[in-house]
């Protein structure tokens, strides 16, 4: 007889458990929208002036609310709710059919939790009838949704994402924002070899981790296949505190240092090399640089170069557009950091200006489309070929690598000191993105 | 190619004192208790957060506030030792080692929960000393006078003075220690507490050049395992012996090796010394 009432408990309990893991996933309160008319033509009310046929396009993604990508998730969403409120309060985007688009956002709180990202973006799909998608912040989760784009035939711009893997996968709708990660430093070859042209002695070390080995090993490539030698090329743990062994085994007459991975060792191995007065013309070292707790490093960060996908400091313009042949699209710098600052009072990284250039990219491809087709859409983002405030944006379009960004450069950031005595962070490269000269050659 | 192996012997060298110096006082307590202590490396890590604090907040020389800190962490270790230690100092090994274990996840879990993991760094510099092929950074070079001056005093304490005597004779054996007049309970809490000292005083010393997070400690205590068998376990001279050895070595095998071998050679060292001369280089001795 007691079996009966335990069965039913437990029974009971594990509907709770289940109804308690598992919540209906109920999309989260999208940004303010404007009221949308229906897609077919509206009626026009007097035929000296006919209403616009206005179309709703819903934009879908999932946004790491909670977990661990919460801040750079969030600042990303910054930015893409940013770009939909400019263009949806300009009064939508005007197609040469003489049609509007105005944008809905669709999104859930994806928890950075790879295993809800593809639950959330089917759903997004077939129950949100989601036109097209936004990746999540970071390469994993957006690697788990591009999945799903691919299989139910949507657009994807991926953003705050910077594996080459996902668009090696055969994929044709998934197209990226950022500067792939191993081109990460690719460009600071460029930038010694622009500045001095005499230097070939290069030494990489890095962090073990898949990411920092991955830009690294593409970094050496590069290199080689530039003419430099490198002189050597070794790797470190992570949570590394002493360099000097490392340092240590820098060959005598090395002329430049690259690597480094994460801001922990980063930071502290350029504290060494100062310490130990290494001398050397250049150093370029992965993610620490950019980060504004650098400058605490004093006069040990002085000099120091490093790559980010944008800086408020980039100098983008119409004008660098011009010289390098490319159409202009999208707000100057100024006009989307002041935007940005008054809308949510600080700052926008790197992630937020990533956030608000894959929305971008995608009204272009919609206005250069004239349509909301995803074919259409398609055929335009194949053929793009702009510069924003974030930079150039060009896709492969080659079978190995569709999708794969192509002309998106990071910007080299160096700290140098300004007129009081203070250090700044300064963009040195690419040239067209520069806000001051580089500081050359490293003087220790 | 001689100039590196210079380099890397001196830099290995200066960083084995401060190695030496944390083993000791994993070696006295030893030594004096035959307690394995695993709050070791949480210690260090207070330690590291007590200069820190006073640097960043107080603006006190990393130093200057080493005096402050030996203080505090000698109250600290008998307050460890009369709450977690003294009850159990005759019970078999594996209730001291659960016990100082539970004091290690006390400290890191308050720690996590105030400091984070994240990384601090003092930001303290006494310039580099340049001596032909040779940069030393001005605070490693103090940080090994430093551990030589500490270990002085600590050889000075234990031989010169009634309560260092006593601690030796504990060590030695503590019912005849006992029948002699020199009461255990408190000549064990010395001895606790200035392991306890020596922990926080090398956690200290390594801020002044490392970064270091709440967790740093633990690479440190599995260092100081090696360093005490290498140098003979309760022998704190050999401690110091055995640090210079392994810092050296840390030094030098990345010369022929790559760095992530270094670990595997040290714990390789430390199987065989165990297998081959376990009472290490110099024996035990207090």
């Amino acid at each position: 007889m007691k079996r009966v009432p335990i069965a039913l408990t437990l029974l009971l309990m594990v509907a709770l458990v289940v109804g308690c893991a598992r919540p209906t996933p109920t999309p989260t309160p999208p940004p303010p929208k404007p009221t949308v008319a229906p897609t077919v033509a509206a009626p026009a009310m007097e035929a000296s002036t006919p209403t616009p046929v206005v179309r709703k396009a819903v934009i879908g993604f999932t946004a790491s609310q909670t977990g661990k990508l919460n801040v750079e998730s969030t600042r990303q969403i910054n930015g893409l709710t940013l770009w939909m409120e400019q263009v949806n309060a300009a009064g939508g985007l005007k197609l040469a059919d003489g049609s509007v688009v105005l944008f809905e956002a669709k999104f859930y709180d994806d928890e950075s939790n790879k295993d809800r990202v593809q639950e959330l973006y089917t759903r997004l799909i077939n129950e949100d009838k989601a036109d097209f998608l936004i990746s999540p912040y970071s390469s994993g989760l957006a690697d788990a949704a591009a999945v799903i784009a691919e299989q139910y035939g949507k657009i994807m711009i991926t953003t705050g994402a910077a594996s080459d893997s996902t668009y090696k996968k055969g994929y044709t709708l998934v197209y990226q924002t950022y500067t792939p990660a191993s081109r990460y430093l690719t460009g600071a070859f460029d930038l010694l070899g622009a500045l001095d042209a005499a230097v070939k002695k290069v030494a990489i070390i890095h962090e073990t981790d898949k990411f920092s080995t991955d830009v690294c090993n593409a970094a050496k490539a590069y290199g080689e296949g530039k003419g430099y030698e490198i002189v050597l090329f070794e790797g470190y743990d992570s949570g590394t505190a002493d360099f000097a062994p490392f340092i240590n085994k820098i060959p005598a007459g090395t002329e430049a240092i690259m690597g480094g991975g994460h801001f922990a060792d980063g930071s502290t191995f350029a504290r060494q090399l100062y310490e130990k007065g290494v001398s050397v013309k250049f150093i370029a070292l992965l993610v620490a640089p950019p980060e504004p707790k650098f400058a605490e490093l004093g006069d040990a960060a002085l000099g120091i170069i490093g790559p980010s996908q944008w800086e408020p400091q980039a100098k983008y313009s119409p004008e660098a557009a011009q010289a390098a042949g490319l159409e202009w699209y999208g707000p100057t710098v100024e006009e989307f950091v002041s935007a940005y600052k008054a809308k949510f009072n600080e700052d926008p990284s790197y992630h937020s200006a990533g956030g608000y250039a894959a929305g971008l990219i995608l009204q272009k491809a919609i206005e250069a489309a004239g349509s909301l087709e995803t074919d259409k859409v398609k055929a335009a983002l194949d053929a793009m070929a702009i510069m924003t405030f974030f930079g150039a944006i060009k896709f492969d379009t080659s079978a190995e690598a569709h999708g794969l960004q192509i002309a998106h450069q990071m910007v080299y950031i160096q700290w140098q000191k300004d007129a009081a005595g203070n250090l700044v962070k300064q963009v040195v490269w690419p040239a067209e993105a520069q806000s001051a000269q580089p500081l050359y050659p490293l003087s220790r | 190619m001689l100039a590196q192996i210079l380099a890397s012997l001196v830099d290995g060298i200066l960083l084995g004192f401060v190695y030496g110096l944390a083993a000791m006082g994993l070696s006295l307590i030893w030594g004096v208790m035959r307690v394995i202590n695993l709050s070791h490396g949480a210690i260090m890590a207070l330690g590291m957060f007590g200069i820190y604090l006073t640097f960043t907040h107080l603006g006190l020389n990393p130093y200057l506030a080493l005096l402050l800190l030996a203080p505090a962490s000698l109250l600290f270790g008998f307050l460890v030792y009369g709450v977690a230690v003294h009850r159990i100092i005759n019970a078999p090994y594996l209730s001291s080692l659960l016990a100082t274990f539970a004091v290690n996840m006390m400290v890191i879990g308050i720690g996590t929960a105030v400091f984070t993991t994240s990384l601090y760094n003092v930001d303290f510099s006494l310039g580099t000393v340049r001596a032909g092929v040779l940069a030393l950074p001005g605070t490693r070079l103090a940080a090994a006078a430093a551990a030589v001056l500490i270990t002085a005093g600590l050889y000075l304490f234990l031989y010169r003075t009634r309560p260092g005597k006593a601690i030796r004779a504990v060590a030695n054996n503590r019912a005849a220690a006992a029948l002699m007049g020199i009461p255990p309970a408190q000549t064990l809490a010395l001895s606790f507490g200035i392991g306890t000292l020596l922990a926080a005083l090398a956690g200290g010393l390594i801020t002044t050049f490392f970064p270091f997070t709440i967790l740093s400690g633990s690479g440190y205590q599995s260092k100081s395992f090696v360093i005490c068998v290498l140098g003979g376990l309760g022998n704190p001279l050999g401690a110091l012996l055995g640090g210079l050895i392994l810092g050296a070595m840390e030094g030098l095998i990345p010369i022929v090796l790559p760095v992530s071998w270094v670990p595997v050679v040290e714990f390789t060292l430390f199987v065989l010394i165990l297998l081959i001369r376990p009472s290490g280089l110099l024996g035990a001795r207090t």
